[in-house]
């Protein structure tokens, strides 16, 4: 074996006794680690191909299968890590920069486990909302500074151009062409059945979703892919990318394997083109040239539609928020370092940009000590994992927030993080027909509809426990929250009392 | 233990509160808002009691009067010195008071009749409320030791650590005569019994007695300081009457309207409003003024030159009883409290949640 062998990363453990060799592992896995074998009579497989996406496990009718990680490691070293052996052993071979793909999977802190809910006790009573009402809808807007009145006193009720949604969680950008048809036919119509949003992503939208449009925001990124007056004209609000948490200061790279078919035609490029989107927008190299865009985009629109600006969280982000609130946009989305993505470069998505939790405390302060939070609406996405991360972001002062990685967990991804390969056994990340008609949309909207339900059940609950009936007396209300294990520092930032304080 | 001074920490309480206003206009001594309070004895905790009265000083009636809280006397002629660079002092005085042993530990407790001086209006380009309001809001926060308890006209509110009973007897309140009075006892949770941590709370003509613990604090009180109010007690009280103040002083909003922000109708609702003018307006302010709605239990009368607003939050998870006789209109957070006012009061009601009660002096009568 040559320098380079690196022992696979995962063993398939076959219960010998309960293989019937029906040969269905075979046809699930796109990345061909199993095999019949003639002459032994019995199904092998190539462990060096195995991803642990677990299509194997779940559909082996006997359960004879599972994978487990390999212990056949490099001797242990704190400091050179196995992973980061194996990295200069591919890196030396390939000479290439490494990708990676989902969110940052390395023990960084995550501060909404340090953060702890608040519940009524004895002066304020808890309230059950299963008997009383309990309200979770939000409007992401601007909301104008003074009440005006026609001659004959009567308040005008004008406003700028929101988006109410139903619960304060909408499914974030991921391109047609990261994902499949049946993930964006998915998404559309969970979003649209629970009346809140989803993002096309920078890939354009396909035609027959079109008729989702309410519950569409179009993204108009640097590389400009399937935009078109119909496409502004479609969605509810449009949402100009300028960067991602998983890749901030770079752009992204749709391989050409993937622009086929209908992905060609809804990105409006040739065939097996690779889809490069620029690093910056080259229209926007300052603030100014953002007002610009936001200008032209609901001009193109008629100041119909909000606008909304998204952009990763990195250092200076409460300064670049403060320009963004006072550059046109309606809406700012925040991403934060563990957001995911189909494929980034790892050294990027593991060591740029700031946590979400942290960045939205000083965002949502910034621009309250500035006197223009109502400029604005604040998204924050970037790991928001469950019903609790949700109620953590808005008393931390969101509108509401984006979630991909949990909307795609609920479409049946395993987290395997290869989506940058193209071949997702569960029909997501992918173009092949074979691959992409394991994904029902029926089953899959459904399952997104079960989650959000969910969800809003939980927020309800916790938003009772804290004697709070509608969302809007959440937003910002850090007096909810409590700090765990952390520095004073880190308080401060997040605005919020330690434990017991 | 060094406990921490109010406003450093934030002090939940539940609370009894009282009104009665006399819709001629007709004035009535201190006496019979210090009645109601005694059947609510239990209510309260003796860590706090307050009154309010308006119509109290008709013979300034064109000054501001500010009542203060002064630690010692040098803080006392510190705060002057900052008045007088702003004001022009018609009046100073002490507030008369009585010795009694429910009452101790009392700071220096003064009163000032004052007109804000024209050149500094001019130069700050502020209208003279406005002027007030931020006169006040610099004293409470950046005057060592002073503290602003009541700075509207011809009205004045009168409060102190004890029970409110014991409260209105130290302030003589017997000897006022005021068109309408408010009054509150307070049962704080822990308090270091701080003077100006009891109700109500008042800014310029506003006052407020609030029961409850609300559960949206928070959320509203960072709201509002983007608009140049700072909270420094941290009680709810503090945090309603700026809201109260922001929305119809500042944003012009009416007593009905405002009450539908901070106690907006459900959605649902909203969306069952046969009347579409009234569904329109309540789904506008609901969607421009998110972080003013108030969650959690509360009951506040609102008091204010020529009138009261006595209102429940949504769900009305905190008791207030509404009654009348002749023109005399009564709340309560119990029905005793309005039979200790008057025993054959009539009309007795409690008004539903997010329900405003407004009553005004009948127009034409002279305040």
């Amino acid at each position: 074996m040559s320098v380079d062998f690196i022992y696979p990363e995962f063993e398939v453990i076959r219960n010998e006794d309960r293989c019937i060799a029906c040969r269905v592992c075979e046809r699930q896995c796109a990345n061909e680690v199993h095999f019949f074998s003639p002459e032994r009579g019995k199904m092998m497989s190539d462990e060096a191909k195995c991803v642990d996406c677990q299509r194997c496990v779940s559909l082996c009718p006997t359960r004879a299968l599972k994978i487990v990680k390999s212990d056949c490691a490099l001797r242990e070293n704190a400091n050179w890590q196995n992973n980061t052996i194996k990295e200069i052993y591919k890196q030396a071979s390939s000479g290439g920069v490494l990708l990676s793909s989902m969110g940052n999977p390395n023990p960084l802190p995550v501060y909404w486990d340090r953060i702890l809910i608040n519940a009524s006790q004895v002066t304020n009573p808890p309230i059950d909302p299963l008997r009383e009402p309990m309200e979770t809808k939000v409007s992401l807007g601007k909301k104008p500074k003074k009440i005006t009145r026609d001659e004959s006193g009567r308040i005008v009720c004008s406003l700028s151009p929101q988006i109410d949604l139903q619960m304060p969680v909408m499914f974030s950008a991921m391109s047609y062409g990261s994902i499949s048809y049946n993930a964006h036919a998915s998404l559309a119509r969970a979003a649209t059945e629970l009346g809140i949003r989803y993002n096309t992503g920078e890939g354009g939208l396909h035609e027959d979703f079109y008729q989702y449009g309410k519950n569409t925001i179009v993204q108009v990124a640097s590389g400009r892919f399937g935009v078109h007056e119909a496409y502004l004209e479609a969605g509810s609000a449009i949402e100009i990318k300028m960067g991602q948490g998983a890749k901030p200061g770079i752009g992204g790279h749709l391989p050409g394997m993937k622009i086929v078919g209908d992905v060609s035609r809804t990105r409006m490029i040739p065939e097996g083109c690779d889809a490069i989107s620029p690093a910056p927008h080259h229209d926007i190299y300052s603030i100014e040239d953002l007002r610009q865009l936001v200008f032209s985009l609901k001009e193109a629109t008629e100041y119909r539609k909000p606008v909304i600006v998204k952009v990763a969280a990195v250092h200076n982000i409460a300064a670049i928020a403060s320009g963004i609130a006072r550059s046109g946009a309606d809406i700012i989305a925040i991403d934060g370092f563990r957001g995911g993505t189909g494929a980034a470069p790892t050294r990027i998505r593991d060591n740029v940009g700031i946590p979400i939790e942290l960045a939205l405390a000083s965002v949502d302060q910034h621009l309250r000590d500035e006197g223009i939070r109502d400029n604005v609406s604040l998204v924050v996405g970037g790991s928001i994992r469950s019903a609790a991360d949700v109620v953590k972001a808005i008393a931390l002062g969101a509108d509401a927030v984006y979630i991909a990685t949990a909307a795609l967990l609920a479409l049946g991804c395993h987290l395997c993080r290869t989506c940058q390969s193209g071949k997702c056994n569960w029909g997501i990340a992918t173009q092949r027909p074979d691959l992409v008609k394991r994904l029902n949309p029926d089953i899959g909207s459904q399952r997104l509809v079960n989650l959000m339900t969910a969800w809003r059940h939980e927020i309800m609950e916790l938003m009772g426990g804290m004697g709070i009936n509608s969302i809007e007396a959440l937003k910002g209300n850090r007096l909810m929250l409590r700090g765990v294990n952390m520095t004073e520092k880190e308080l401060e930032i997040l605005g919020i009392s330690h434990a017991g304080a | 233990m060094n406990m921490e001074r109010e406003g450093q920490v934030r002090i939940p309480s539940g609370c009894a509160i009282a009104a009665l206003i006399s819709r001629e206009g007709r004035m009535m001594s201190g006496e019979t808002i210090i009645r109601a309070m005694k059947p609510m004895h239990e209510r309260s905790n003796g860590l706090g009691g307050g009154f309010a009265g308006y119509g109290i000083y008709p013979e300034y009636r064109e000054f501001y009067a500010l009542h203060l809280f002064f630690d010692d006397h040098a803080a006392r002629r510190e705060c002057e010195v900052f008045l007088k660079e702003y004001f022009e002092i018609v009046k100073s005085e002490i507030i008369p008071t009585r010795k009694i042993p429910e009452i101790t530990d009392e700071p220096v407790i003064w009163r000032y009749f004052l007109a804000p001086l024209k050149s500094m209006l001019f130069n700050l380009q502020l209208d003279e409320k406005e002027f007030v309001a931020h006169a006040v809001m610099k004293i409470n926060t950046q005057i060592r030791g002073s503290y602003v308890f009541s700075s509207g006209k011809n009205m004045g509110a009168f409060k102190a650590v004890g029970y409110p009973e014991d409260v209105g007897l130290f302030y003589n309140l017997e000897e006022y005569e005021g068109y309408s009075w408010t009054a509150h006892g307070r049962y704080p949770t822990n308090t270091p019994g701080w003077w100006g941590g009891a109700h109500p709370f008042t800014l310029l003509d506003y006052s407020v007695v609030h029961n409850g613990e609300i559960s949206s604090y928070d959320a509203n009180r960072r709201y509002i300081e983007m608009f140049g109010y700072k909270c420094t007690l941290q009680t709810d009280t503090e945090v309603i009457t700026y809201i109260l103040d922001y929305l119809v002083r500042v944003q012009g909003l009416t007593l009905n309207e405002a009450a539908n922000v901070i106690a907006a109708p459900f959605w649902s609702t909203i969306a069952g409003e046969k009347n579409r003018e009234a569904a329109e307006r309540h789904a506008y302010l609901r969607t421009i003024f998110p972080s003013l709605l108030i969650t959690g239990p509360f009951s506040i009368v609102l008091g204010f030159t020529g009138g009261l607003m006595a209102l429940n939050d949504r769900l009305k998870l905190r008791s207030m009883v509404v009654g009348e006789k002749d023109d005399r209109v009564f709340i309560a957070s119990e029905e005793a409290a309005i039979r200790a006012m008057c025993a054959d009061a009539e009309n007795i009601y409690s008004p539903a949640g997010g329900e405003p009660v407004i009553v005004r002096v009948n127009e034409g009568v002279q305040l």
